[in-house]
């Protein structure tokens, strides 16, 4: 693995070497001093176009729980924000000797450009682009669901098992989501279905070669008994005519997509609910399901610097034992290269 | 000085000779003999009319880090042009007399092509009042066609005065058809690449939506209606009916539209980035078979040169466009001719004769004939030819077939009797020297 731009770059093996890995990074910081040597003396470098406080920390926490440098960038108050192109802002950092670049952008495929247009050679982790893929994201939300529901909860060492036979249901603003692009791919190659769930404007045009199921009723889809229930954020401003009017109103939404304590009631009893943050609460989710024993909200944070160590380990230590155990790392030739080629 | 051009297949007929002298076809066959002509051996190469591009962005006045009349002129004379149309958003934009009779004269200046300019149909292409069309039209640069491409008249009203309007001086409103509403912030076709790239799709109705309700104008006023740019199997259709209707439309089709689909948008490079956009296969064979049956009548480059600065970074920060001029013989050959879809006099056609029609460009497209101007082109069929966009004569370098092997290879081409390219290189001297 070179770089990690896409959840759908992910073979099994590899996705499965992610969670194993980051499941023995999340041994490590329940001791008293979690900090590991591993990547001493290389550096990360957080460079965000967009802002999002949480990913941002999340990954600095990763990288110096392995005593990586990490060099904060944000576009807003920089070269930038002054017009410095995504070319020259990679070139700096090049320059600069940066070992990776962990890349949040407000554009589709601007990671896949900084990591093939030839520009630097750090790996490129993809934080977020545009509405794209959030690979990262995806893969603490398989990790938090292996947990909670393979190896009968939890009581099992569940070391190189996939989600295979588990119901995952995504609801919401999917037209707009890389969480739920990069769910629905990692989640079909771990083995579980995929159903998403929304109003039909907020589905994009092409669904229909994705590898998931459709619905436009999230009670019918309830009423399977899904494994999981991932809820989606939906911006209030998508309701406005300026915001593209995708739904009549936060009411009508809620009413038709919103999990309240009704739709909670009604789930099977190991089922857990999900939901990446930050929460509309009463719009998406309401408190009941928010802070429900089902949900499992906070633990994905918590997770999410598992397994950014973990991705950030596997990237750049080469091969060699992250915390003693977990020496086979995947090699270059797992991720394809994804170059325009020619019709 | 006189010209024989010896052995030439006509528009991929047999061989004959052609004799040029004073700018014009003074002879054909048998007759074609003059001991002191400059003999230039034709064998196995094709003949045809000089090429007429009627969609040519030149970037002159404004943009000339991008390209210059004199450096896109010499690349439309490379790719086998003897005229271009030069669209008119350009800065300022091309919405009064003058400023048409500026680039017309830059063009006849640098001396490579005839250069037509286009009229903007609305002042600034802002889409809210006509420009002065009737003093375009009266101009030295003669202008007979409007366009606001880049951008679509897409106030009704706005555009039933322009079709009407253009009547008095058989003018052409040339239509980007792109429904603003549907396209805000579109990056790319909407559909299944869409989709999983995550870029802001661009649907086929806000193409055939505008086309469907300019043929319907066109033909409610009697006037003449150009479709710029056409890109989807809707569009085709629509057209296809309204040309049954015996409404007075024409439609072009460029040569990335014939080639390329939007699969190539999976890297992110913005070479591929375009307006229209890359469509899917089954568009790109509705195009193909459209312009085989003449339901869309010819094929334009739609060059639209840009700085490096403006493709290289990402996607959603590029320019829309794609170079052209120098590579459009070669794509329809690759898939219209060596597919056997069109012959070469179909070629002729849809790249000289009918252009010229529409433009209402007398002296361009015309057959090859005695007493017809010596716009020509000499084509190698056999030859193959590696695309370098670092070597072709535009200034820009986005060209979406770089690095791709291409059928075909322009030889010569004569401007009324006058070399500009000979054995595939321009003629800069002669150029010069009768500028």
């Amino acid at each position: 693995m070179r770089h990690l731009l896409s959840a759908a770059d992910l073979s099994r093996d590899e996705a499965v070497l992610i969670l194993d890995t980051a499941a023995q990074m999340a041994a490590t910081q329940s001791r008293q001093i979690k900090k590991l040597p591993t990547l001493r003396g290389r550096t990360v470098i957080n460079l965000f176009f967009e802002d999002s406080t949480r990913t941002r920390i999340s990954f600095e926490t990763a990288a110096k729980r392995l005593s990586a440098d990490v060099i904060n960038f944000s576009a807003k108050g920089s070269s930038v924000s002054k017009g410095e192109s995504l070319k020259d802002t990679a070139l700096t950092l090049q320059a600069m000797g940066a070992d990776a670049v962990v890349i949040r952008h407000q554009a589709s495929g601007a990671p896949h450009t900084l990591a093939t247009a030839g520009w630097t050679d750090c790996a490129v982790v993809n934080a977020g682009d545009g509405t794209h893929q959030h690979p990262t994201q995806a893969l603490l939300d398989a990790y938090t669901a292996r947990r909670h529901l393979v190896g009968a909860g939890g009581t099992q060492d569940v070391t190189g098992r996939d989600l295979a036979g588990l119901h995952v249901a995504i609801v919401g603003d999917v037209l707009h989501s890389r969480v739920a692009r990069s769910n629905m791919q990692l989640l079909h190659t771990l083995g579980a279905r995929v159903t998403l769930v929304a109003p039909p404007t907020l589905v994009p045009v092409g669904v229909q070669t994705w590898p998931c199921a459709v619905s436009y009723h999230l009670d019918e889809v309830l009423a399977q008994g899904p494994d999981a229930v991932m809820m989606l954020r939906v911006q209030r401003e998508r309701m406005s005519s300026a915001g593209g009017g995708f739904f009549p109103s936060a009411l009508e939404y809620t009413r038709g997509y919103g999990l309240d304590a009704r739709r909670l009631a009604g789930l099977p009893d190991h089922a857990i609910v999900m939901h990446p943050g930050p929460m509309n609460r009463g719009l998406e989710i309401s408190a009941d399901a928010a802070d429900s024993p089902r949900s499992v909200v906070v633990e994905q944070v918590a997770n999410g610097v598992a397994v950014r160590m973990a991705v950030l380990y596997l990237l750049l230590s080469g091969t060699g034992p992250a915390t003693s155990a977990g020496d086979e790392v995947a090699d270059e030739s797992g991720t394809p290269e994804k170059v325009g080629t020619g019709a | 000085m006189s010209r024989l051009l010896r052995g030439a297949s006509l528009l991929g007929g047999g061989a004959t000779d052609v004799l040029v002298d004073e700018g014009r076809i003074v002879a054909l066959g048998t007759d074609a003999r003059d001991a002191r002509a400059d003999v230039v051996d034709a064998d196995g190469l094709v003949l045809l009319p000089g090429l007429v591009d009627l969609h040519t962005h030149l970037r002159e006045p404004g943009r000339e880090d991008a390209e210059t009349v004199a450096s896109g002129t010499r690349a439309a004379a490379l790719g086998g042009f003897t005229a271009v149309h030069a669209m008119a958003n350009t800065s300022p934009v091309a919405d009064t007399a003058g400023v048409v009779e500026q680039v017309w004269r830059l063009g006849r200046d640098a001396g490579w092509v005839d250069v037509h300019p286009v009229g903007a149909v609305t002042v600034g292409l802002g889409g809210e009042r006509l420009a002065e069309l009737g003093a375009m039209a009266s101009s030295a640069a003669r202008v007979r066609v409007f366009s606001d491409d880049g951008k679509c008249v897409h106030d009704p009203v706005l555009m039933r005065r322009a079709l009407e309007y253009v009547k008095a001086f058989d003018g052409v409103i040339a239509q980007h058809a792109q429904e603003p509403r549907l396209t805000e912030n579109a990056q790319m076709h909407e559909g299944v690449v869409s989709a999983e790239l995550g870029l802001a799709g661009w649907p086929a109705v806000a193409e055939e939506a505008i086309i469907a309700r300019d043929v319907l104008l066109a033909e409610h006023v009697g006037s003449r209606l150009h479709v710029c740019h056409v890109s989807t199997a809707g569009s085709v259709e629509i057209i296809r009916w309204a040309k049954a209707r015996g409404i007075a439309v024409t439609a072009e089709v460029t040569p990335h539209h014939l080639a390329l689909s939007d699969e190539l948008a999976r890297g992110y490079d913005p070479v591929f980035k375009v307006n229209p956009p890359l469509r899917t296969a089954e568009d790109l064979e509705a195009v193909r078979a459209a312009l085989a049956d003449g339901t869309i009548d010819i094929v334009a480059t739609d060059h639209a040169p840009h700085t490096r600065e403006d493709k290289d970074c990402e996607w959603a920060a590029a320019a829309f466009g794609m170079t052209g001029l120098e590579t459009a013989l070669s794509v329809v050959q690759a898939t219209m001719v060596d597919t056997g879809r069109l012959g070469w006099s179909d070629v002729a056609r849809v790249l000289s004769s009918t252009p010229a029609l529409i433009g209402r460009v007398a002296d361009q497209g015309r057959p090859i004939a005695v007493g017809e101007p010596a716009n020509l082109v000499l084509v190698d069929p056999t030859a193959r030819t590696l695309v370098d966009p670092a070597a072709q004569a535009t200034q820009a370098t986005n060209s979406p077939f770089r690095g791709r092997e291409l059928p075909g290879r322009v030889v010569a081409t004569f401007l009324r009797g006058r070399p500009t390219v000979l054995d595939g290189r321009p003629c800069d001297e002669t150029v010069e020297v009768h500028a």
